[in-house]
């Protein structure tokens, strides 16, 4: 169960629409991410939300074979860390490839594609680009 | 601070006493916090002290430092509850130093007691629905410490071809150790065929790549100089201390093959304690997991950034090698209870007493304790001596 705070609500009402969006500091000019309600790299609270491209590279990963009981994807599964074109980084699935070191590869080209989980949540998952 | 200003600390507090739970492993019938003081009698004893001469208590866990104190019946003057992960204790040292050598305490009793195998007197998990863990980490499946850890291993093997015969080597290493430690829990021959053929957990770590879940205790005790000479066992100088933190979630990780934190932590403490890395005789490196030390090797200096799986290879840290490291066995074969740090600090001060039999490392003069926090988020790192230099 996810239940969002005031900074991270934009966030997940972004992923139900199948927009990744991410919160940008006025004040320094760059975005970041887990949201605050403050910039990390800044501390200033003058941020806007704006909607990312969902294109990034593949920054490490782990094939997942002792996972959580009744995980969606199943075992083994592809978690994995993602650096999106505006910079930061976020932890999800890489999803459309065989779970093996074989043909995961750090810094391959992914984007986004969205997961309907329930009515409130969509989940960010990643797939190899151009594969849709 | 400069250095100068740190090193005015070096060698005016000692650790005078040391001790763990009289029992490790499966412990179902000791709460934590029993644990905890069992561990602290255990070490007051050692000190030749009782409890009615401490008046600072460190400790981390999932309770207050009060609490603890409540359980043992002491009523501390100075409390410090630094919860930065496993390696926690190791910054109690530093913090203890500090306050034993301004005069807000005299004497510093640091414990530990987990339940990390039987649950028992453990409080629920920290992390809420709505906390960045379960929002940002958990719905893609991030479980327990091997995935996490996966992540870094993966990118070290990317970036400086690290390989799992390496990762296990340090395995068989330090299972080696604990073959001549009675209290160690995994005592059973192991080769790095063992290892590799363990079962996959998290790619590329496999199940003997990962750590023990036990339960146990220990504490250790702290004085000034002045008073250190007058107890029963030979004084443990405090030399050199550092600590960081860079991150708590590993999604927030600054650099998947690099433990920046840990790079902060061990220089601050050889600045200040003024060795070079040639003059450690013993090393404590935290283990929870084979690439845990590895990295841990390279961030603290002993190897280039990239050359901690070459570094561990051909027998290095085991008895009889050229680098001693993990003498009890390790969080790998000796007990791991979750904050595994303590167990780093006990060693190295029975070491350096010459307390080890079978398993001593002769004429240990200078040792280190590398202490890991959370997934490579923090770090902490005591160098101690017989002597001051």
């Amino acid at each position: 169960m996810v239940v969002p705070l005031p900074e991270t609500e934009a966030f997940w009402a972004a992923a139900r629409r199948h927009e990744l969006s991410l919160p940008y500091c006025r004040s320094c000019g760059a975005f970041h991410f887990y949201p605050r309600a403050s910039c990390p790299h800044c501390l200033s609270g003058d941020l806007e939300w704006r909607r990312a491209s969902g294109r990034g590279r593949l920054e490490t990963f782990t094939i997942v074979h002792r996972g959580p009981k009744d995980f969606p994807l199943g075992t083994p599964y592809v978690l994995a860390v993602v650096e999106l074109e505006e910079g930061p980084r976020i932890m999800t699935n890489l999803v459309g490839v065989e779970p093996d070191p074989s043909t995961v590869k750090i810094g391959m080209a992914v984007e986004v594609v969205f997961a309907y989980v329930s009515e409130e949540l969509t989940l960010p998952h990643f797939r190899p680009a151009g594969a849709g | 601070m400069t250095t100068g200003e740190r090193r005015r600390l070096r060698g005016r507090v000692a650790i005078v006493g040391a001790g763990e739970s009289d029992e490790l492993g499966k412990l179902p019938h000791k709460s934590a916090l029993a644990l905890h003081a069992e561990g602290a009698r255990n070490a007051l004893a050692d000190a030749g002290l009782t409890k009615k001469d401490v008046d600072g208590v460190f400790s981390a866990g999932l309770w207050m430092a009060a609490e603890t104190a409540e359980y043992m019946g002491i009523r501390p003057r100075y409390l410090d509850g630094t919860q930065i992960g496993g390696c926690s204790f190791i910054a109690h040292v530093e913090h203890a130093a500090a306050a034993l050598d301004a005069g807000l305490c005299d004497v510093a009793l640091i414990t530990h007691g987990e339940s990390g195998a039987s649950r028992v007197g453990m409080p629920g998990t920290r992390f809420g629905p709505d906390s960045v863990r379960m929002q940002f980490e958990g719905p893609f499946g991030l479980f327990g410490p091997p995935t996490g850890y996966a992540l870094a291993a993966a990118r070290h093997m990317h970036d400086y071809g690290t390989t799992s015969e390496q990762l296990a080597e340090l395995a068989v290493s330090t299972r080696k150790w604990a073959q001549q430690n009675p209290r160690a829990a995994m005592r059973d021959p192991l080769t790095v065929a063992d290892v590799l053929a363990s079962r996959m957990i998290s790619w590329p770590l496999h199940l003997l790549d990962c750590c023990l879940v036990t339960d146990g205790g220990g504490a250790l005790v702290m004085t000034r100089a002045d008073r250190a000479k007058d107890l029963p066992k030979r004084p443990v100088w405090v030399l050199g201390t550092g600590e960081c933190s860079s991150h708590v979630h590993v999604s927030q990780m600054p650099n998947y093959a690099r433990w920046d934190a840990a790079e902060v932590a061990a220089r601050l403490a050889f600045e200040m304690a003024g060795v070079r890395h040639a003059d450690i005789d013993v090393a404590e490196f935290y283990d929870a997991f084979t690439i845990v030390p590895v990295m841990g090797l390279e961030a603290a200096g002993f190897c280039k950034p990239g050359e901690g799986g070459a570094f561990v290879s051909g027998g290095r840290t085991a008895p009889g090698g050229p680098f001693p490291m993990n003498t009890n066995g390790g969080g790998l074969s000796y007990t791991h209870t979750g904050m595994y740090g303590m167990f780093t600090l006990v060693e190295a001060a029975r070491q350096l007493r010459g307390e080890c039999g079978p398993r001593q490392v002769a004429g240990a003069k200078t040792a280190i304790c590398h202490g890991l926090g959370g997934m490579f988020s923090a770090s902490a790192t005591l160098i101690c001596g017989t002597e001051v230099p």
